[in-house]
């Protein structure tokens, strides 16, 4: 058996519970460089605002509706996520950290009402927090994940299901015709992995609601389709065929990619922004415990901005695969520097690490490290070779300690004193609350 | 021959706290007499795990105004506020009027909810029928610090 907890509306709660304000209003949070909505509160979903409306389209929706828009505060939601999930974790024995927001948990061997223990964690959560979540129960994740979205429509659109499905629904407790009745009125767009083209397939075969597709025969959806719909099928009638990955599958590539605050034409600030990206591109590959073998670098004008176009990407193999920053930023800027030309407004940026491998299967380096003549001093006398592992885990240890950007590379100098082009655009950022003792919420007394 | 008038320069470069390493007291080779402590196994004091009952329900806030100076509660302080205790009359809370954060003594009394100050120079806070009170967190410590 599984659960789904997810805050609702997660982003724009976590900005509700430090301005009260806010309560009641139609609310967005706004990616990064405050380019596109990516939360919206139930007020601004009313206001027909998309997932991912641009800015500049809702934007008079400000004076026209009062609604608000907030540059994301990452650093706040990050911490909000680890308060919220490590309560979500009073529910089961086991969890499943699935996003910023969504937390499975295994109820294996749990005793009792299950749809009562649920309802007091999310209580808690709700006290503890400030944060309203939904919580979906089910035999397979497919199921939990389907009961999560009807917790959380029934509480916000009354009458779409019955009203005790609100904040908590428990599809394992219903009778078969209750089941039924609940997959009828589901759009299948709404199962998990169904996307966009596969549903718009499906719906062109007659395959409206998620009952639909729990009846297709799974041989022809593998036929069909493929294999993962053919398990969605098998998981919508009950069979369990995910189990809860305690550790999320190490991701094949990771890319840090941004759009610049401002245009920047200068080589100098390319260097440091690419040498930033690099390196938080390593943090995340040695955060999964990898090693990549090859480093592709892109610069690129805006194609909504007049002017000359321009862009660009290159690939820079490793000589040996490696996660130390130090490797990849100077492979990142060798490969920026044969794609730069002069005289162009770029407007993003970005690193992404190929051919990544476990650290666990690293090559002997014992005969390059001669070859290159590191292991050796001038003396000819042998040296004991320097640990970038334990040089990027003391990076890393400080930086998680003490604040991104503590200690450095020589290339990435960013200053907060000084910002420049390519940071990114936050104009609309609260305070980080919670993360900065400097931007502690003030209370009047 | 001394002379009075020209001391000495002192070559020695002025002994500072920040200047000295500091040492790892656990890890540290030891030598000689084993501690009489050794097997106690205590740990020194830790006041964030004795000031912060629950972690996931704590944050920090910092005080600004004089209206609960009789509390000990002043303009810059940091205060620890709560959301898992439940607030009872007579707790200092956090609360939440017309949308803003007050720190006031919750105070119930014959189903009457007030926020009362703990200045003479300011005035209680009774709500009005349209106003609600919210109360956001339980205000269990206050921080102030006197030299960094």
């Amino acid at each position: 058996m599984f659960a789904l907890v997810d805050g609702n509306n997660f982003y724009v709660s976590c900005e509700r519970v430090f301005r009260p304000s806010l309560q009641g209003r139609p609310v967005v949070v706004l990616s990064n460089n405050d380019g596109c909505a990516i939360a919206r509160s139930n007020e601004a979903k009313d206001l027909g605002i998309r997932m991912g409306h641009p800015w500049h389209e809702i934007r008079h929706l400000e004076d026209q509706a009062g609604l608000i828009g907030l540059s994301a505060n990452f650093e706040l939601y990050g911490d909000m996520s680890d308060r919220m999930m490590s309560l979500a974790a009073g529910l089961g024995p086991q969890q499943e950290i699935y996003s910023i927001d969504e937390s499975f948990i295994g109820l294996e061997g749990v005793k009792g009402d299950l749809v009562a223990r649920a309802r007091a964690v999310r209580a808690r959560i709700l006290s503890w927090t400030g944060i309203p979540c939904g919580i979906g129960i089910g035999p397979t994740k497919t199921l939990a994940k389907l009961a999560n979205h009807i917790a959380k429509t029934a509480e916000r659109k009354p009458g779409s299901y019955p009203a005790r499905f609100a904040q908590v629904c428990d599809l394992a407790i219903t009778t078969s015709d209750e089941l039924q009745a609940l997959l009828q009125s589901t759009p299948v767009g709404e199962v998990w992995g169904v996307g966009g083209r596969i549903g718009a397939q499906l719906q062109a075969l007659g395959i409206q609601t998620v009952w639909d597709l729990s009846r297709m025969e799974p041989q022809a959806v593998r036929q069909r389709w493929s294999v993962v719909l053919e398990r969605t099928v098998q998981e919508l009638r009950g069979v369990s065929c995910m189990s809860l990955d305690d550790v999320p599958p190490a991701k094949q590539q990771i890319a840090c990619t941004r759009s610049f605050g401002s245009a920047v034409r200068d080589l100098a600030l390319l260097v440091e922004a690419v040498s930033e990206f690099a390196v938080r591109a390593s943090e995340k590959l040695r955060a999964q415990g990898s090693l990549a073998g090859e480093v592709l670098v892109f610069v690129r004008t805006s194609p909504f901005r007049k002017g000359p176009q321009y862009s660009r990407s290159h690939v820079q193999p490793l000589v040996r695969p490696t996660a130390d920053s130090r490797e990849i930023v100077k492979a990142a800027l060798d490969g920026l520097k044969s794609i730069y030309r002069p005289g162009f407004d770029y407007a993003k940026a970005g690193v992404m690490l190929m051919e990544i491998s476990s650290a666990a299967h690293e090559q002997g380096e014992l005969f390059l490290d001669e070859v290159q003549g590191e292991g050796t001093s001038s003396s000819g006398e042998a040296q004991p070779r320097r640990d970038p592992q334990r040089l990027m885990a003391a990076l890393d240890a400080v930086n998680q300690r003490w604040g991104k950007h503590t200690m450095r590379l020589g290339s990435n100098r960013l200053n907060a004193q000084a910002p420049r082009g390519w940071v990114m655009k936050q104009e609309r950022r609260t305070p980080r609350y919670t993360t900065l003792w400097e931007e502690m919420p003030l209370v009047r007394a | 021959m001394y002379s009075l008038d020209a001391p000495q320069p002192i070559d020695t470069p002025p002994l500072s706290a920040l200047t000295i390493p500091v040492l790892d007291l656990k890890s540290s080779v030891r030598a000689g007499f084993p501690s009489p402590a050794e097997d106690l196994g205590a740990k020194r004091i830790d006041l964030a795990a004795r000031l912060i009952k629950h972690p996931q329900a704590t944050f920090l806030m910092r005080a600004r105004g004089d209206s609960m100076k009789d509390a000990g509660i002043f303009d810059g302080d940091v205060l620890l506020v709560d959301r898992a205790v439940t607030p009872r009359s007579g707790h200092v809370v956090v609360a939440v009027i017309d949308g803003e954060f007050v720190c006031k003594t919750l105070s119930m009394r014959a189903g009457r909810v007030k926020l009362r100050a703990a200045n003479p120079g300011f005035p209680d806070i009774v709500p009005t029928d349209s106003q609600t009170v919210e109360v956001w967190g339980v205000v269990t410590a206050s921080i102030k610090q006197f030299a960094a």
